[in-house]
């Protein structure tokens, strides 16, 4: 790598005397700034799950005077009942925090900063300055949105996906006013951090490995960060024209996404636009941010299933090959979240093809997880308990993809609790499970200490109890025809006997959300008073684990290690440890596996 | 109150996780403890994901044992059939390929887990299994896409036709209303501009300099003639909603600025479901339950609920505002005969607005 060339010169490790404020705030270090993107993103996942807590209480429990709801919401929830106006606002700001900052920022953001320049053995990341300014960004719209919950009227309202006419047209609910342009502008902000990470990411993995690193010989996670960024980079500038052009239609008045509104007793001036081509622009970011969300979880629980396995991947060429195949499709199946928008029919035969096809990619993946297990040593931490955990939802989640992404079944389906089922399990509990293990994996990397097993296995064990006793019967209450979004049931005698179902779930939700607090207590405890780690405490082959445990700036002292093999040189016959880390020269004789 | 107590139990549960784990720690005999998962770890937690898959199916069985009536009843629509079918071969496709690889990666979590001393087989690649478990979802998709296909298309494909009733489905913030086209079976042209002629009684909007509208028939509860194909024009006022019919299995999104459509032919009157087993005893189950509650409330001096009877149901599916869980118009779906009686009662539009 010509362009780095001058990185791998001797590295002296102090370049310059910092300051608090240079090294924990204004940081330009990758590993600072991963930090600071994990910290961002877990407080914010504690916003968005107390949320999703609350109005599963509403649902439970409808009407029913709760002292926590007027304790949480003041005048939102009068006598203690939930407004059902504050029911859609909880929804619409749950699943924006969940999607984009939660998911996105808090699971891309901490992981490929912190392992992107560690395992392809780079000093730092390309621009360190425009990382930090990605990172302030991110948190600049964090402010945004959680300020947006504070505004009189309330935040957004219009559902995560904030379709106009509801959105754009402040009659038309409370949520559409001064909260919605709270929403976008946040947002807008928030996706010009993430394309200024993702640009990073991308020149950093193809100018700045480190020598020995091919393509070929990348871990599985940096290849999952790798393609995400690219995913990033073509659908979230989509997702910002649309929120311009709604920002339009809000305060200067054009058309693109109205058109004959009669709303408050008032014809709208609006002609011509169409709601459905924001449904278009919507989705052409909203389809890939599940894999944008999903394929990192998947590169770092390859990593752990790998490692804790004591085995190669199972086929890594495929693993590979199946990353791009799903980031390609991804981008030309947005339409099936739209069968019933009125668009046309024929537009609909085409997408239920290109959506099929990706069970292609996902299914060899899912065997190639379970071949990984198969007479491996298996090292059951918790970050591999979660990975497993990882592959259980993503197959349960995945399975019932094929219904929602047939056009025919979707029709009756379509918006139903079934959807809120499947794609709680197959992106939200799934990347969650993902963002965990990884946590747990790469937390002596990250803080120099262990997090606690024992409370570990407890969190796990819980949770995955918990997410399948809130979203397996779920998919009933949608296979009864109940829709999403709806404050209550009551207004529907058909749906009485929904009741119960929904105290089950909002039971296991509680206590899961619960569980989260054990993880809580163990990560801010373990950052100060964890056992020390080893250098490689998992025996792992990765590149990361052979810098040492104190930060430094620059990653290594002195030189770059340079790279031999693979990364899954796991239990290869003919060596005397499990594993062989990617820095070890070959020894005499022995071949490089042709993977 | 409640916040500061919750507050305060929380902190004390912290507490004692906290002190727990130090006495635990304590109580260890003296041997390093490093946070990796050693051979006790491997032990009981292979033997939970053994006990994790059971609950796997567990639950499943459960679920379906316990809430199956829940579900829809069979379709009360001539394509619903075509639906049902598709929806059934697709859930036996899943439950086979959730049953079986839930089991091996559970079983193998289990099986394998890790000991002191034993080596993993060094298992790289083998390109015959990818190409197995490539081209076996090639094929059941394949399946699938095509019978899907063929439905959709046979579903979507909406032809104007003599013998065909259209009706126009008009939804605002939050009702529904249904405008029947009349004697010369074309509905009159409409535009929310004219919504407010005739002092706001022209409820839908219907374009007077139009001769076909004034036949026009605007209801508030939607009739279906059963056994006759129906041809639905949705039209929206104000923001996005969706017309869901979940028993017909039929639904598309009502959206302001233009018109959508979607065609089906009822099969089941509303009597006749109502005498089916399924119904009478989902009925009765959910009168169990509003008695129960009617209980409650009488106890607390409050008027009790009504008894439960069936109708199918039109929800609104797209999210749109404060009352979207609300927003009702109620099915009626019955013989021919008995749709041109109650047909004949209607004002027309012309007579409406006189």
């Amino acid at each position: 790598m010509s362009a780095a060339a001058h990185l791998d010169e001797e590295d002296h490790g102090h370049h310059h005397k910092e300051t608090f404020i240079t090294k924990y705030i204004f940081s330009q270090d990758h590993k600072m700034i991963s930090k600071q993107y994990l910290i961002t993103g877990l407080f914010m996942g504690i916003i968005g799950i107390a949320m999703s807590l609350l109005f599963r209480m509403q649902l439970a429990w409808p009407e029913q005077p709760m002292g926590i709801m007027s304790a949480l919401l003041g005048k939102w929830a009068p006598d203690g009942v939930m407004d059902p106006n504050v029911y859609l606002a909880l929804v619409t700001i749950h699943g924006t925090i969940m999607v984009f900052f939660v998911l996105t920022a808090g699971l891309s953001g901490t992981f490929s900063n912190l392992l992107i320049p560690l395992q392809i053995g780079a000093r730092d990341m390309a621009s360190g300055l425009l990382n930090m300014i990605s990172y302030w960004l991110f948190f600049l719209s964090s402010i945004i949105m959680v300020g947006s919950l504070f505004v009189e009227a309330g935040p957004a309202a219009a559902g995560w996906t904030i379709y106009p006419p509801l959105s754009a047209l402040p009659q038309a609910q409370p949520g559409s006013g001064l909260g919605m342009t709270l929403w976008l502008v946040s947002m807008a902000i928030f996706i010009a951090s993430s394309l200024l990470g993702s640009l990073n990411y991308i020149v950093t993995v193809l100018n700045l490995r480190t020598k020995g690193m091919t393509m070929s010989r990348l871990p599985l996670t940096i290849w999952a960060f790798f393609v995400t960024a690219i995913i990033g980079v073509v659908s979230f500038p989509v997702l910002l024209s649309a929120a311009l052009l709604l920002i339009m239609d809000r305060s200067f008045g054009t058309s693109f996404f109205l058109s004959d509104i009669f709303i408050q007793g008032e014809v709208l001036h609006y002609q011509g636009g169409s709601p459905v081509l924001y449904e278009h622009l919507f989705w052409f970011l909203g389809h890939p941010e599940v894999y944008i969300v999903l394929l990192p979880a998947l590169g770092i629980t390859s990593e752990i299933i790998a490692t804790n396995s004591r085995k190669p991947i199972f086929g890594y060429r495929a693993m590979v090959a199946s990353i791009l195949a799903i980031a390609f499709l991804s981008t030309i199946v947005w339409g099936h979240h739209m069968f019933i928008s009125g668009m046309n029919p024929f537009l609909g035969s085409v997408f239920t093809f290109t959506t099929l096809l990706i069970a292609i990619p996902s299914a060899v993946k899912a065997f190639n997880y379970i071949t990984t297990l198969w007479k491996g040593n298996l090292q059951l931490n918790p970050a591999m308990l979660f990975s497993i955990g990882l592959v259980s939802t993503f197959i349960s989640g995945g399975l019932t993809g094929i219904i929602l992404g047939d056009s025919t079944l979707d029709i009756n389906v379509h918006d139903t609790y079934f959807v809120v089922a499947h794609f709680h399990l197959v992106m939200g509990i799934s990347a969650l499970y993902g963002l965990f293990a990884g946590v747990y994996h790469w937390f002596p990397k990250m803080f120099k200490r262990m997090m606690d097993k024992n409370l570990g296995y407890l969190h796990f064990w819980v949770t995955a109890i918990c997410a399948y006793g809130v979203f397996f019967p779920m998919h009933f209450i949608g296979m009864a025809g109940l829709p999403r979004r709806y404050y209550t049931n009551t207004a529907f005698p058909y749906f009485d006997d929904l009741a119960n179902i929904n105290i089950v779930i909002t039971v296991f939700a509680l206590i899961a959300g619960a569980a989260q607090l054990v993880f809580l207590y163990n990560f801010i405890h373990s950052i100060y008073y964890g056992k020390p780690t080893e250098q490689n405490p998992w025996r792992s082959n990765t590149l990361e684990w052979s810098a040492p445990i104190e930060h430094i700036h620059g990653n290594w002292e002195g030189k770059i290690p340079e790279v031999h093999r693979w990364a899954y040189d796991y239990s290869k016959p003919g060596q005397e440890e499990d594993f062989v880390p990617q820095h070890i020269p070959l020894k005499e004789g022995e071949e490089e596996l042709q993977h | 109150m409640t916040v500061l107590l919750i507050l305060t139990v929380l902190v004390l549960v912290a507490i004692s996780i906290w002190q727990i784990t130090k006495i635990f720690e304590l109580s260890q005999p003296k041997k390093v403890n490093t946070q990796v998962a050693d051979d006790d770890d491997n032990r009981w937690n292979g033997q939970l994901m053994f006990a994790f898959l059971i609950f796997i199916y567990g639950i499943t069985l459960f679920s379906f044992w316990k809430w199956g009536d829940v579900m829809l009843p069979s379709a009360s629509s001539e394509h619903g059939i075509e639906y049902d079918n598709l929806l059934w071969i697709s859930f036996a496709i899943i439950f086979f390929t959730q049953t079986i690889t839930q089991g091996l990666l559970h079983y193998f979590a289990y099986k394998f887990r890790g000991e002191k001393g034993k080596k993993a087989f060094f298992y790289a690649d083998n390109d015959r299994l990818e190409a197995i478990w490539t081209i076996i979802p090639v094929i059941v998709l394949a399946g699938l896409i095509l019978y899907g296909l063929y439905t959709w298309t046979d579903i979507m494909t909406v032809e104007e036709n003599e013998e065909a009733l259209v009706v126009e489905l008009y939804a605002q913030q939050f009702n529904w209303k249904a405008r029947y086209a009349g004697d010369d079976g074309v509905l009159g042209d409409a535009n929310v501009r004219f919504l407010q002629d005739f002092d706001g009684k022209n409820l839908v909007g219907i374009d007077a300099t139009d001769p076909n509208g004034f036949d026009d028939v605007v209801v508030q509860e939607l009739h279906l003639p059963s056994g006759r194909e129906v041809i639905f024009k949705m039209r929206s006022q104000d923001v996005l909603h969706s017309a869901y019919m979940p028993h017909f299995r039929a639904q598309m999104n009502c959206v302001p600025g233009m018109i959508t459509e979607f065609a089906f032919t009822p099969t089941v009157t509303t009597e006749e479901i109502r005498q089916t087993d399924a119904m009478r005893a989902k009925v009765k189950k959910i009168n169990k339950i509003r008695r129960e509650k009617s209980e409650a409330l009488l106890a607390k001096g409050e008027e009790p609920l009504e008894p439960y009877v069936f109708d199918y149901l039109l929800l609104c599916n797209k999210i749109c505002g404060a009352s979207h869980y609300n927003m009702q118009i109620k099915i009626i779906v019955e013989t021919q005969q008995e749709f041109e009686k109650w047909m004949n009662d209607q004002q027309t539009f012309a007579e409406f607005i006189q």
